[in-house]
């Protein structure tokens, strides 16, 4: 764990450059380049099938890339898997416990995987069920568990070798809002205690909520890199102001909405108004006499930087 | 690839010097923790069916009563390998110790290694890790061994009170199964690992039945045409049940190298098919 105090250059975990993974005429990744510094909580922001998951898949070693070099703590994760991965806490898209075994005994055996010994992984189970707020789940079977609960061991799991970067692929799909937020509590913990986040998302809000740094992929390229707030000033307005006209109306109520804030996006189901101040903006909609059914101003978020960047509305 | 069996072989003996080249060679592919894998099924056992795992046990065993001591009494002696007279029962539970050993190591690494491949996801877990495809390949072949030799030991003991084990060689017979369960083990986990669907799963009962009946198990070879004959020596389970009917009356000759031979042939095609397999699936 490197502390803040340390001086000169970052030390980088993760150096990708021009990354390319082709499975046979599609290409998932498209020669994206990246750093990663330790211990910051790093993004990668995109629809599905952007070439998130595969960008993973290769820095753990388990996707051999096309071309592009990568070094995972000064290692090339293809020539020394079984050493990069012991670094490594692999959180996947898809829970894959092992449910022939119960709670406690799927993070023994997988830290029996890294070759760690029974002297270690006792206390450090116990430990991380405490961690997971799973120690009176310790004897349950794996499918008596709740979704949220599923994910939670599944972190626990992924920190038994102690891991200097945990990957974690949507990390919150398919759960509860609740159980979403219990989830991101730990994750800041762990970011705490020094470790590297890689985390892929399609939710926007989970991006701002955890990262520090993202990158926004789209069809396996980088089309913007930097902080949450950087990036929002970069490619939006301070504010949004979202009208609602009704469906019949919002693809023709452009025209007269000209000229008010500095730019207009019209979705199938609302208008979105980007300026620096919203209510202003929604003040000169009804000086023009136009009366939205609703209407919300609300602040920019990485979906309005996702929506300026890939020209991707639900339009197309 | 050939030599993959290599390094497992003679990783008791711990040469620290060739392990440095070794790891080289073997980098991506083993991390020397066989022992993890072999830990998990253990533990994995608890929750298993043991029903399933009994009636693998049972099933040569209701044949050699069945066989051996009913048909065994129209059929009365017949000429063993040594050319020596021996009971029917005596005859046939060698050929059903090799089918035993057979079906335990087919059952283990073929609709096991299945079920874990496509449902439970487990390798996938598990390469996520240190481990490599070779430490999981041999993890999974050795588990399926354990059985193997579990139910080899078992048979052997049905056939000592059934008073069917004349010399003391017939002990060897034990670790002969081992052998022939190993050869089994890793061709059954490489063929299984192209298997998508569980209708593409009977095919391996299509091919074992036939196997179980015909490989000169309850009748010499000598009935088959010469044809057949070669068709049957091809197969894997006519060296076994032949190895182990030696075995059974101590009569040795120079096919018993070809049957042993054939075994450690197949072990090693069987242990490279699985581990390119993996790799080729999971590390893709």
């Amino acid at each position: 764990m490197s502390s803040p105090a340390e001086t000169g250059p970052p030390r980088y975990v993760i150096t990708a450059e021009n990354l390319t993974k082709s499975y046979g005429d599609v290409t998932a990744v498209d020669g994206i380049s990246f750093r990663v510094p330790a211990g910051e909580a790093f993004g990668l922001l995109g629809p599905n099938g952007a070439g998130k998951s595969t960008t993973m898949k290769m820095i753990g070693g388990v996707s051999q890339r096309t071309s592009g070099s990568l070094s995972i703590m000064g290692l090339d994760p293809e020539q020394h898997g079984p050493e990069v991965r012991a670094h490594l806490g692999v959180v996947p898209q898809q829970d894959n416990l092992d449910e022939e075994l119960r709670v406690r005994d799927n993070l023994l055996v997988y830290g029996r995987y890294f070759g760690l010994p029974m002297s270690y992984l006792r206390p450090k189970a116990d430990e991380l069920l405490e961690f997971a707020q799973l120690t009176d789940k310790a004897k349950s079977k794996v499918d008596a568990l709740s979704g949220g609960m599923k994910r939670r061991l599944t972190i626990a799991r992924s920190l038994i070798n102690e891991p200097r970067i945990l990957l974690l692929d949507e990390p919150t799909t398919g759960l509860d809002p609740q159980a979403r937020h219990i989830l991101w509590d730990r994750l800041f913990r762990l970011k705490e205690q020094g470790v590297t986040l890689i985390l892929t998302t399609h939710y926007m809000d989970e991006a701002e909520q955890l990262c520090d740094r993202l990158i926004v992929v789209d069809k396996g390229r980088i089309m913007a890199e930097g902080s949450p707030a950087s990036l929002i000033r970069e490619y939006s307005t301070r504010e949004v102001l979202e009208l609602r006209f009704g469906s019949e109306r919002n693809a023709t109520i452009g025209a007269e909405l000209e000229g008010i804030g500095e730019r207009i996006e019209t979705l199938p189901d609302r208008v979105l108004i980007y300026a620096h101040d919203g209510e202003a903006a929604l003040e000169q909609v009804s000086v023009r006499g136009l009366r939205p059914v609703t209407s919300l101003v609300r602040r920019s978020s990485l979906e309005d930087v996702f929506l300026r960047l890939t020209g991707r509305s639900l339009v197309d | 690839m050939s030599a993959l069996a290599g390094p497992y072989a003679t990783d008791a003996a711990g040469h620290a010097a060739t392990e440095a080249a070794r790891n080289r060679r073997f980098g991506p592919l083993y991390s020397r923790n066989v022992r993890a894998v072999v830990a998990r099924g253990l533990m994995a056992t608890k929750s298993s069916n043991w029903m399933v795992m009994l009636s693998g046990f049972f099933e040569p065993v209701l044949y050699l009563i069945s066989m051996g001591v009913g048909l065994g009494a129209i059929v009365g002696a017949v000429q063993g390998p040594g050319g020596q007279q021996i009971s029917y029962a005596a005859y046939i539970a060698p050929a059903l110790l090799a089918v035993s050993a057979m079906n335990g190591a087919v059952y283990d690494s073929t609709w096991n290694v299945f079920f874990k491949m496509n449902f439970a996801k487990l390798y996938q877990g598990m390469l996520y890790t240190s481990l490599g495809p070779i430490d999981v390949a041999m993890g999974e072949i050795f588990l399926a061994l354990l059985r193997g030799a579990m139910y080899a030991t078992g048979f052997t003991a049905v056939m000592g009170v059934m008073g069917l084990i004349t010399t003391p060689w017939a002990v060897l017979m034990i670790p002969a199964a081992v052998l022939i369960a190993f050869g089994f083990a890793s061709f059954g986990m490489g063929i299984t690992s192209f298997m998508k669907t569980f209708q593409q799963m009977d095919w391996i009962n299509f091919v074992m039945l036939p196997m179980f009946l015909f490989s000169a198990t309850f009748y010499p070879l000598s009935v088959y045409p010469q044809g057949i004959q070669w068709l049957i020596q091809a197969m894997p389970l006519w060296h076994g049940v032949e190895l182990l009917r030696q075995i059974s009356v101590g009569a040795f000759t120079p096919a018993t190298a070809v049957h042993i031979g054939y075994y450690l042939v197949m072990i090693v095609l069987g242990v490279a098919l699985t581990t390119g397999r993996l790799r080729r699936l999971f590390l893709k």
